[in-house]
């Protein structure tokens, strides 16, 4: 029992998410961040300007991109340094991503884009835990209709119950609500931070939407680093 | 959710497209499975009819037209020969069995063929009903036969000169029916057997009454009639009118021909159970009747006697001897040139097939990349994209080949139900022919390859670049 508390203990000292001396650029320096660390159940906005590279920040936390130098810890794994097959492992278990443009899968519903993310992520299939999202997001009822019938809004929602549906330690939003009006913007960051506090995961919003900035607990700027 | 259902999921986002390309492989597919069917089929059907046949002997002509006048039944006959020849080649060492045919009349379109017992004995046909016969005119229908026609033992019915129905007909001289055959399915289901002197009767019969109106009954035999083609001739030309009156009576020019001539010759005891024609040629030459038989079916004693026995006939006699396994291979590879043709023109129609495949696929690839991103997001390896991909070619190209091989069976099956009458041609869809599964095989590959490509660039997706593109 000691044994388990302990381990217990080190997940929650353990970040989700420590950037240390990150620097990655095309033909010059596109993002350089020094230190940046993210605990479970904390939200944070990053925030910048169009062209500041935040979707570039958004894809290098989550393995797309490798950086030119620094280190980037996921649950205290080393991801710079893992093998593509693994990073692709590491990033359908413990990472959930809301797409600025929603990619949802169209071929299938909306609750088997819910169990193709179950599927990829390697976890078992929990098709009632899939049901119970859609019933959360107040999308029950839309389980099995194709993305395509259904409104921006329910797509979004939809997104973000995929995103969550192999439930992730690191849930990462691109600019979630850019295409939504305020009344469903902010029903999807208050379901953003319910689906991932009430999960102990962390969240992290990529975004220059003012609306979100106010709702989560820290924000980071990409252009100054604070 | 598995990949499986993922590729199905997406061939059916575009089903006009998908169902387009399955549909052009399919015709392909069928095409050429139809072909193979054919083919097979055909030198099936060849084979079988021509086993146990290692020669045919007959008058010289063409050797083709003898083979398929003996032994498939699908040609007239080059001539008569003298029934001595039967005695002669049928004691050579080399030959094991000769059995005489004679040929000339028919039934309902189906052919009247004189011989012996043992002629059945080539397709191993057993009798269903009856008996063999025992006297002239007593004839044994095959299945065939049986089916189309309705004859059962015990009918009689009156045979037409020549091998259409619409020729003359031997109405004052019937045959009964005194047994039926078991299907063999071989040619024998669509012919009725009779001894030979039956035919050796009938037409003897018909030159006395003729030549009896002319005054030249000493004088006929074998002078102006060499085969039963040319006896049609001579009867159509001679105004003669038969009258169905009862089965023993045959009028010429409104006289009738009193048949108790030919009771006369049904009752003789040297008529009854003369397998062998030799042993009937004393007696029906004392009875002057024409002695002469259409070919000769030779099994031989020895395979060596393909080798010489053909050689020796050639020299001689006035005959000829062809045999059914070389003629068949040479009439295979005259219809196998057109055969490869249309099997070309499938092939060209596949080909098509694929390149449409990999055109949709290609397509449907660049219009789907940010969902190959978005899959990749959510923990796909590249190895699982590339699957996807793969999967949905090989899916469309399973679907075309099962469609195509249901169209090529299911038309065959028509075809056979069409042609179901069989004049000595059962076709059936129901069956496979070997090189269908090299078919399968080649278009598998062809399906693979098609979707090689597409694979291949979804395994190469760049993620982030996806993602970030307009």
């Amino acid at each position: 029992m000691a044994v388990t508390i302990s381990q217990n203990k080190q997940q929650r000292d353990t970040p989700v998410l420590e950037i240390r001396n990150l620097t990655f650029g095309y033909d010059q320096a596109l993002l350089n961040i020094d230190s940046f660390t993210l605990a479970q159940q904390e939200s944070i906005a990053v925030l910048g300007p169009s062209g500041c590279g935040k979707t570039t920040f958004m894809h290098l936390l989550t393995g797309l991109l490798r950086p030119d130098a620094g280190s980037i810890q996921i649950n205290g794994t080393e991801i710079t340094t893992l093998s593509e097959a693994k990073i692709d492992q590491l990033r359908g278990q413990q990472i959930g991503i809301v797409f600025q443009r929603m990619h949802l899968i169209s071929s299938i519903s909306i609750l088997d884009n819910l169990l193709l993310a179950q599927r990829l992520a390697r976890v078992p299939r929990d098709k009632t835990y899939a049901g119970r999202l859609l019933e959360q997001l107040g999308i029950a009822d839309l389980g099995n209709r194709r993305p395509t019938t259904l409104s921006q809004g329910q797509v979004q929602r939809a997104a973000i119950a995929r995103a969550v549906a192999h439930k992730p330690s690191l849930l990462v939003a691109d600019e979630p609500t850019s295409a939504l009006d305020d009344k469903n913007a902010s029903d999807a960051i208050t379901i953003l931070k319910d689906l991932t506090i009430g999960n102990s995961a962390a969240l992290i919003v990529v975004t220059h939407d003012e609306r979100v900035r106010a709702s989560l607990q820290r924000t980071y700027d990409l252009t100054t680093g604070q | 959710m598995n990949l499986l259902r993922l590729s199905f999921a997406n061939l059916t986002v575009s089903p006009l497209s998908s169902a387009v390309n399955i549909l052009l492989l399919a015709l392909g597919t069928a095409s050429i499975a139809a072909l193979l069917l054919a083919n097979t089929h055909l030198a099936s059907v060849l084979q079988r009819n021509a086993a146990g046949i290692d020669l045919v002997i007959g008058a010289t002509g063409s050797p083709l037209q003898l083979v398929l006048a003996g032994v498939y039944h699908a040609d007239v006959p080059p001539g008569n020969i003298d029934s001595k020849e039967l005695t002669r080649w049928a004691a050579h060492p080399m030959v094991a069995s000769a059995i005489p045919l004679s040929l000339g009349d028919s039934y309902d379109g189906y052919r009247i063929v004189g011989t012996v017992e043992e002629f059945s004995d080539l397709y191993g046909a057993t009798l269903q009903a009856g008996r063999f016969w025992h006297r002239p005119f007593e004839a044994v229908i095959g299945s065939n036969v049986a089916q189309s026609t309705g004859l059962e033992t015990g009918d009689t019915f009156s045979g037409n000169h020549g091998l259409v129905a619409s020729g003359d007909t031997h109405d004052g001289t019937p045959y009964r029916v005194v047994g039926q055959f078991l299907a063999t399915d071989s040619v024998l289901d669509s012919l009725i057997v009779t001894s030979t002197r039956s035919v050796w009767l009938m037409h003897n019969t018909q030159h006395q009454a003729e030549h009896r109106e002319d005054g030249k009954l000493t004088d006929h035999q074998g002078e102006d009639c060499v085969n039963f083609q040319d006896c049609d001739q001579v009867t159509e030309g001679g105004e003669e009118s038969h009258q169905p009156e009862n089965n023993e009576a045959h009028a010429h020019h409104g006289e009738a021909i009193d048949h108790d001539e030919l009771n006369l010759h049904f009752n003789d005891p040297a008529f009854e159970d003369h397998p062998q024609i030799g042993d009937q040629s004393a007696a029906d030459e004392a009875d002057g009747v024409n002695e002469e038989v259409t070919l000769l079916l030779i099994t031989l004693s020895s395979p060596l006697g393909m080798l010489s026995l053909p050689r020796e006939v050639n020299a001689e006699s006035s005959l000829q001897a062809a045999s059914p396994a070389y003629e068949l291979t040479r009439l295979l590879q005259i219809v196998g040139v057109g055969l490869n043709w249309l099997k070309t023109f499938a092939a060209v129609l596949v080909v098509s097939a694929a390149l449409s495949i990999f055109a949709a696929l290609y397509a449907s690839l660049r219009a789907r990349r940010h969902d190959l991103a978005v899959l990749r997001c959510l923990g796909a390896s590249r190895s699982e994209l590339f699957s996807l991909l793969f999967l949905e070619g090989f899916l469309l190209t399973v679907a075309g080949i099962v469609t195509g091989l249901c169209f090529a069976h299911g038309g065959m099956s028509l075809i056979g139900y069409w042609v179901s009458d069989g004049r000595g041609l059962t076709i059936t869809g129901w069956a496979w022919a070997p090189e269908e599964f090299l078919l399968i095989l080649g278009l598998l590959a062809t399906g693979a390859l098609t979707a090689l490509l597409p694979a291949w660039q979804a395994y190469r997706t760049d993620v982030s670049r996806t993602l970030t593109a307009p």
